[in-house]
């Protein structure tokens, strides 16, 4: 039987199989945050039960931390009390920890892969829809609500739906300064935003393999966007390359034996799936959402579009309200639409490629006068490398605010919220209404076109200038 | 788990695809460590203007949809984020089940797990259902017979068995997991020759 990267990872966990397409899995990689686990512990006192394999579970707070003056503590008393809760409970569970002084905190998504905690064929859950992040090194990764973060706490398994397998080939290759954040974007629109609902979606292609490994989990990142739960990408030497030296990747001749077993993590030819798609890379331009659903995406060289030329009321009712929320216009040149504010950062975008990324075009340049616009490090570990790199220095002279690590403003569940009406061109994940702020407008882009548009004050085609 | 068998209550339609459970539960209330009391706060967005008043042309500001049990929406509900908060809300403020025409994964499950009971219907189903939420008709959620019941109409629905049986006794997930904690063992059994894929903490100082 010819087997999908999906079916063999998932054959690899099963526990118990049901008659009815589901089965208990189990999970090799827990990541824990301060915001979806809380109630999860009270569960687990309440029932007198234990953390089954603490030796599985990795926590870091990232939610709702400050991205200034963190030495002094939180300000906010309710999000001190979810963090310091965190801390009580993985002091009470025995979880391993990474504080929020420490200089490896960062962005769960970030931490876990920069760790070594991310490994190829293993099943990782987080009580995080973004955790398909880590499908970019061919894990199973899928995000789950608090219920599940207490069953995987008492028995390291989940009981699923047996998911539908979708490919998604990835044909020629990204023009010059086209990121896979615009590839990201480019497949939400393709499939809209709940085009990957049921879906494992494995992503394949020589441009696939051409991207690096932080490229990789910017693409997977967003396949939530699309609906998927979860995304997938087989393992290669470049896969191998970023684990080596992370700290709890396996060494020596562990590594000999888990490079035997990643081996065989790729679909075989011929292998079948519930649906397959292509696309085109080379057809990517830089993309911009101009709306309130991530499948909103035009390209940065579009005008906004009309309402009148929806496929059905449903979606023209919407993209109305959309239009209305965001304070646009069809037929407005997304060039001409000012900005008042930038935020670079979250687990899509702020790992070191990225900054480097922005970095290239802030360079002697100026933030316009009219815009702020900051940097939010995905981890103490990234931050330190950007100041090493003098990347820091080049934000802070154009006039960035240089952040320490968190989520930021992609939730704004910290002080860093955009104030009604303002309009973010942001590297994050999500524009939904009130996301990054009550009445804010969010507009969603990659790291390079989020600089551009720092300096220009308005939204501009990088690879043009 | 509170049990999900039969309920009959007034139906609230919001218009719209793509509910996302930002706006189910904006962000500043997930910093509570607690389950309880998010009632208040369910769309908050929608239901309070800036200043903290009431919006009076919100569904489920007005009479008699401020006491929906039932809410009927478009595409893709519950969207987004994986906040467990979201079916909390809906519970909390006394919204017992949900039906569109799809849902979000992440958003379905958890519904599951707290005795919130998501419908999946076709769109002519979801068309009519909207125009009798309009009028502010009860409706009927029978789980055990799978149907909808408003006026002298019934429509059926499918679900999966299985969460339907643990929907209709309220059955705690874990608990059932437990039991089988001898096929857990036997599978830790199995790959205990595997042990790449246990992380070495002592590479890292904690």
């Amino acid at each position: 039987m010819k087997k999908t990267l999906f079916d063999k990872i998932w054959e690899s966990h099963l526990v118990e199989e049901r008659s009815d397409d589901s089965a208990l899995i189990y999970i090799d990689r827990h990541l824990i945050h301060e915001v979806t686990s809380p109630q999860a512990f009270e569960g687990l006192r309440t029932m007198k039960r234990k953390v089954r394999r603490p030796d599985l579970t990795l926590a870091v707070a990232d939610h709702n931390v400050p991205t200034e003056g963190r030495v002094d503590g939180i300000k906010d008393e309710i999000a001190r009390i979810q963090v310091e809760t965190l801390e009580k409970n993985v002091k009470e569970f025995e979880i391993p920890y990474l504080p929020l002084l420490d200089p490896r905190q960062g962005i769960v998504h970030v931490v876990g892969p920069e760790q070594g905690f991310t490994l190829p064929g293993c099943t990782i859950v987080c009580g995080d829809s973004h955790t398909s992040t880590h499908g970019a090194f061919g894990a199973l990764a899928f995000g789950i609500g608090t219920s599940e973060v207490e069953h995987v706490f008492a028995t390291q398994t989940l009981m699923q739906k047996k998911p539908k397998t979708m490919l998604l080939k990835v044909e020629g290759s990204l023009s010059v300064g086209i990121t896979s954040k615009d590839l990201a974007l480019g497949v939400i629109k393709k499939l809209g935003a709940s085009g990957g609902t049921g879906y494992i979606l494995e992503y394949s292609g020589k441009q696939i393999s051409n991207l690096s490994m932080e490229a990789r989990m910017t693409l997977c990142n967003m396949s939530i966007e699309a609906g998927a739960r979860a995304a997938l990408i087989a393992p290669d030497e470049k896969t191998v390359l970023y684990l080596k030296d992370k700290p709890l990747a396996p060494k020596g001749d562990l590594l000999k034996e888990a490079k035997k077993s990643w081996a065989s993590l790729f679909s075989d030819e011929m292998a079948n799936y519930d649906m397959k798609l292509s696309i085109n890379a080379s057809t990517i331009e830089p993309h911009v959402t101009w709306g309130t659903s991530p499948e909103d995406v035009i390209s940065i060289n579009d005008c906004i579009p009309n309402p009148e030329d929806a496929k059905n009321d449903i979606k023209k009712k919407a993209m109305q309200d959309s239009l209305k929320y965001m304070g646009l216009v069809s037929g407005q040149k997304l060039t001409d639409i000012a900005i008042d504010k930038v935020f670079i950062g979250s687990c899509t975008n702020s790992r070191i490629e990225d900054l480097r990324e922005a970095a290239l075009v802030v360079e002697g340049k100026k933030v316009s006068a009219k815009v702020h616009a900051m940097v939010v490090p995905g981890s103490g570990l990234i931050k330190l490398q950007a100041e090493k790199e003098g990347l820091a220095q080049v934000f802070i002279d154009a006039g960035f605010d240089w952040r320490e690590p968190g989520c930021s403003m992609c939730l704004g569940m910290n002080p860093d919220q955009l104030k009604p009406k303002e309009r973010c061109a942001s590297t994050s994940n999500r524009n939904f209404r009130g996301r990054q702020g009550r009445d804010g407008r969010t507009h969603l882009l990659s790291p390079g076109m989020a600089a551009g548009a720092a300096v220009a004050g308005h939204f501009i085609d990088i690879t043009k200038s | 788990m509170k049990p999900f068998v039969k309920i009959t209550g007034i139906v609230a339609f919001l218009p719209e695809i793509n509910i996302d459970t930002d706006a189910i539960i904006p962000k500043q209330f997930l910093k509570t460590i607690e389950k309880t009391g998010l009632g208040k706060y369910l769309f908050y967005d929608k239901r309070f203007d800036v200043e903290g008043k009431l919006n009076s042309d919100f569904v489920l500001n007005k009479e008699p949809w401020n006491k929906a049990e039932i809410i009927v929406a478009g595409d893709n509900f519950g969207c987004g984020s994986s906040r467990e908060h979201a079916p909390w809300a809906l519970l909390d403020f006394g919204i017992k089940c949900v039906i569109s025409t799809s849902f979000a994964d992440i958003f379905y499950n958890n519904s599951f797990k707290n005795g919130l009971l998501p419908i999946v219907v076709d769109k002519n189903c979801l068309d009519d259902l909207s125009k009798f939420a309009r009028l502010g008709e009860n409706i009927s959620v029978d789980l055990e017979a799978q149907t909808i019941i408003v006026n002298s109409f019934v429509f059926n629905f499918a679900i999966d068995l299985y969460r339907k049986h643990c929907l209709i006794k309220g059955l705690d997930d874990v608990g059932i997991t437990l039991e089988k904690s001898n096929l857990i063992d036997i599978y830790e059994n199995k790959i205990k020759d595997k042990s790449w894929v246990i992380p070495d903490f002592q590479n890292i100082k904690l």
